[in-house]
């Protein structure tokens, strides 16, 4: 505690006699109950955020506060870090057409809205980074983006956590396979086909890969440039991360063995199957991030999904997630999905892990938001309560030191609770079951 | 969660189930009895299956030998009070559109008016979403028909008990509860016609004219100048003669005037279901005296269903209109709600537990004209009660008992 107190002091000092103009748009959050995730609980905890990322924080006695810092006081109030949902389907972006089951040249980002009231209702459930992901029926349904919900700016590149989406890997790959993906061809009619498809196109990809690596320099000895090919040398060269929808516990393993064939490691999404193979995932370093849902059914792949998924994996060694795949939960409601995993034996702690640090390690950015310690995005929320308590609302939501929900604005607040004209806007959206069947 | 309620037995008896016609007691740290507050070391005595004492343990004493179940809250059997449990099944396989099973029974797409079709001929007591939902409390539910056409077919009021249709009824003697009608976008949608909402009305108020008449000719005191039995009429002739109800599903705010409307003209009694632009028309809904069943709290905000609210149970609470919550019908992932955590939401927003829990219990009792028997715990009530760990709106509780007709039916936590 010794050595905390004066890095934290050194940190916060250093910051302040450097460049006052710095200390000036320090602002520092007082009183609250801060779970950094990264480390214990901290009663009556101090956090200092600049520059978009958080300086220091630490018990309010050991934690000092830059001269001319704007202080404010949470007395009473619980922040958590900003939740990462590494699944959602915010905005309707669309994906891959019927044309082809494998498309990986189609990107999220190409038809993100972020003008979307959806993107204010995550803000209102505590969600501040999200993969935006595409539907499930495809084997291969396109190149996921994640999003930081900045709220300020009008295109997609505001939000956007790679610098140049022409050159860097900015998302993931979805890849789906059971049922969801069957149909007439092109597509699969069976699982077996299904993972032959998969298998035939990285196969591809890997004679692509060293017809690159061969040609070296020579740029008249490279093949034609191929987009989806691009993608997928990403993957085998463990750039961009595999996130696949499978439900049943022989699908989950159908991922895991196409995963070792090729030599990634995928995130495995939905798991509803996946405490009956948390040994195997164990085994194979998979993580899992799980949606956690009020009943089973629905479709015949979530007709065994339990809430003891989430504790029957921690207890194997599988690091858990827990996603929205908003529209299946509502994204204001991620907490309470996480609740349900408490219920069925996680700890309040590892609830709010699977919450944060766990997903965003999954979407390979653990290294930038998930935890409150210094140096990381100041991405958090402000809660009336415990985390996992049915009467904590979200009272504030802050994105890289800047406030982006507040629950006592009437237009957050119309999104936050729903009412008229809360999700005006949003477009044509038309849900499996709305009609009654 | 394999733990277990806390079963102790005085002295010696069954360990297992409990045969109907024994005293049973349950105790709980807190016993809400649904309509009041609640009761610090409270016992619910039991025998026969009903109710016969309820008070703080100081007062009510424990005969010797009974099996007493205990645990920290005690609550009333929950009443979903519009749902399509054993109706839509887990595995939302639907035939007509070319599943390979069938167990969507809810809906019929055939035509938009079908009051005919009977809930107790869709009703699987085994169906597993059954046992879900009484394994999270749930005791008493109005399902059979669900929305999406403009008459779907009949309701009926349900025990979560039993292995057949007949065992579960609520009352052997009403099958029939109340007639499902739906007003809005998904009946549009789901059949050629009606292809707009006026046509939609049209179409109920012609169908209704053809049913007053009949109901007229029924009357008649020469049997041999009453009409021949024609199963649409009769029903439709039962709800103007106000020996059943109609649920009308109505979300938008055009629905539910149209709904107010058609009960107006036709004077029949009803019940207004989803009501999601209902804050907008509170004294509308007030005015025409009409109980609400309240779409599930975290309905998707969609379609007709767009401006939902967490805070409208709230409104509607203020203004004084009679409501119970509902887990209503959904089509995907999951498959049904839980009106437990539907009203938990309730909470969240600031209404009082015991408020909340009335939405569930006494509340919605009272709107199926069923609290003569269920809601509420107290002498002569059927023992139907749940027993939880903890707060039962926490969503970290655990539902660890469930007794219906004095029967415990669920002995492990979830």
């Amino acid at each position: 505690m010794k050595s905390l107190r004066i890095a934290v002091g050194l940190l916060a000092a250093g910051l302040a006699g450097a460049s006052p103009g710095r200390a000036e748009e320090a602002v520092a959050f007082r009183g609250a109950t801060v779970y950094p995730v990264a480390g214990p609980r901290i009663p009556n905890a101090t956090l200092v955020v600049s520059g978009g990322k958080v300086v220091a924080v630490g018990p309010t006695d050991a934690v000092v506060i830059p001269p001319g810092a704007v202080v404010h006081d949470l007395t009473g109030r619980v922040v958590i870090p900003g939740l990462v949902d590494t699944h959602t389907h915010l905005s309707g972006a669309g994906g891959a057409d019927q044309s082809t089951a494998l498309d990986p040249t189609v990107r999220q980002i190409d038809g993100v809205d972020i003008r979307s009231p959806q993107f204010l209702k995550a803000l209102s459930g505590g969600i501040t980074t999200v993969n935006q992901m595409s539907g499930s029926g495809h084997l291969m349904s396109g190149q996921t983006v994640y999003l930081k919900l900045r709220r300020a700016g009008t295109r997609v590149e505001d939000w956007l956590l790679c610098a140049d989406p022409a050159k860097d890997v900015c998302g993931g790959m979805k890849m789906a396979n059971g049922t969801n993906s069957m149909g007439d061809p092109p597509f699969p009619g069976s699982r077996a086909k299904s993972a032959a498809l998969a298998r035939d196109l990285f196969i591809k990809a890997q004679e692509y890969q060293k017809k690159v690596k061969a040609a070296g320099k020579d740029a008249g000895k490279l093949p034609d440039r191929d987009l989806g090919m691009d993608a997928l040398v990403e993957i085998l060269e463990g750039r961009r991360i595999v996130h696949f929808h499978s439900h049943r516990h022989d699908d989950i393993l159908t991922a895991v063995r196409l995963g070792k064939e090729f030599g990634f490691t995928p995130v495995i999404h939905h798991g509803s199957e996946s405490g009956r193979v948390a040994a195997e995932l164990a085994a194979a370093g998979v993580p899992v991030s799980l949606t956690v849902v009020d009943s089973p059914g629905g479709k015949e792949e979530a007709l065994h999904v339990r809430w003891e998924n989430a504790k029957e994996l921690r207890d194997a060694g599988v690091a858990v997630a827990i996603n929205t795949d908003d529209w299946i939960t509502d994204s204001r409601l991620l907490l309470r999905s996480a609740a349900y995993t408490v219920r069925a034996g996680l700890s309040p702690e590892e609830a709010l892990l699977a919450l944060t640090l766990a997903p965003a390690r999954m979407l390979g950015l653990g290294d930038r938001v998930g935890s409150l310690e210094p140096g990381k995005d100041a991405d958090f929320v402000v809660l009336s309560g415990e985390p996992f308590a049915v009467r904590s609302l979200v009272q504030e939501t802050w994105v890289e030191g800047k406030k982006v929900f507040d629950r006592t604005e009437p237009a957050d607040l119309l999104v936050a609770d729903g009412g008229t004209g809360a999700f005006d806007g949003i477009g044509e959206v038309h849900l499996d079951g709305e009609d009654g069947r | 969660m394999t733990r277990r309620i806390l079963i102790s037995v005085f002295l010696l008896g069954a360990a297992a189930g409990l045969a109907h016609g024994e005293t049973v007691a349950v105790r709980g740290d807190w016993v809400y009895p649904g309509n009041g507050p609640a009761i610090p070391d409270g016992v619910v005595l039991i025998e026969n299956g009903k109710v016969v004492r309820v008070g703080p343990a100081g007062e009510v004493a424990i005969p010797a030998g009974v099996q007493v179940y205990s645990g920290a809250v005690v609550t009333p059997g929950l009443i979903d009070a519009h749902a399509t449990l054993g109706t839509s099944g887990i595995m939302n396989s639907n035939a007509a559109q070319g599943a390979s099973g069938q167990d969507q029974d809810q809906l019929e797409t055939s035509g938009p008016i079908q009051p005919e079709l009977r809930a107790v001929d869709a009703y699987n007591a085994r169906e597993e979403l059954v046992d879900w939902a009484r394994s999270l409390g749930v005791t008493t539910a109005h399902t059979g028909h669900g929305p999406g056409a403009l008459v779907s077919g009949q309701t009926a009021i349900v025990k979560l008990r039993g292995n057949t249709v007949d065992e579960a009824l609520f009352d052997p003697e009403r099958p029939v509860e109340m007639i499902a009608m739906t007003l809005g976008t998904s009946v549009i949608r789901n059949f050629r016609s009606p292809g707009s909402r006026p046509k939609a009305i049209a179409m109920v108020r012609a169908e209704l004219l053809k049913a007053r008449a009949y109901a007229e000719k029924r009357k008649n005191a020469d049997v041999e100048k009453r009409p021949g039995r024609d199963l649409k009429m009769e029903i439709l002739a039962d709800l103007l003669d106000k020996k059943i109800r109609a649920l009308v599903t109505a979300q938008t705010a055009t629905d539910i005037l149209g709904a107010i409307r058609l009960g107006q003209e036709f004077g029949y009694d009803w019940v207004l279901d989803g009501a999601a632009d209902a804050h907008q028309l509170l004294a509308e809904i007030k005015a025409a005296g009409v109980p609400v069943l309240l779409h599930p709290t975290m309905t998707r905000a969609v379609g007709d269903l767009k401006n939902a609210s967490f805070t409208t149970a709230a409104k509607l609470a203020e203004a004084g209109i009679p409501f119970a919550l509902q887990s209503g019908f959904e089509g995907y992932v999951p498959k049904t709600r839980l009106v437990l955590f539907e009203a938990a939401m309730l909470v969240a927003h600031g209404m009082s537990t015991e408020r909340a829990l009335q939405t569930i219990t006494a509340d919605a009792a009272k709107i199926l004209r069923i609290d003569g028997r269920v809601g509420s715990l107290a002498a002569g009530k059927d023992a139907d009660l749940v027993i939880f760990d903890g707060d039962p709106f926490e969503y970290t509780s655990h539902v660890c008992g469930v007794l219906i007709d004095g029967v415990a039916v669920r002995e492990q936590c979830r």
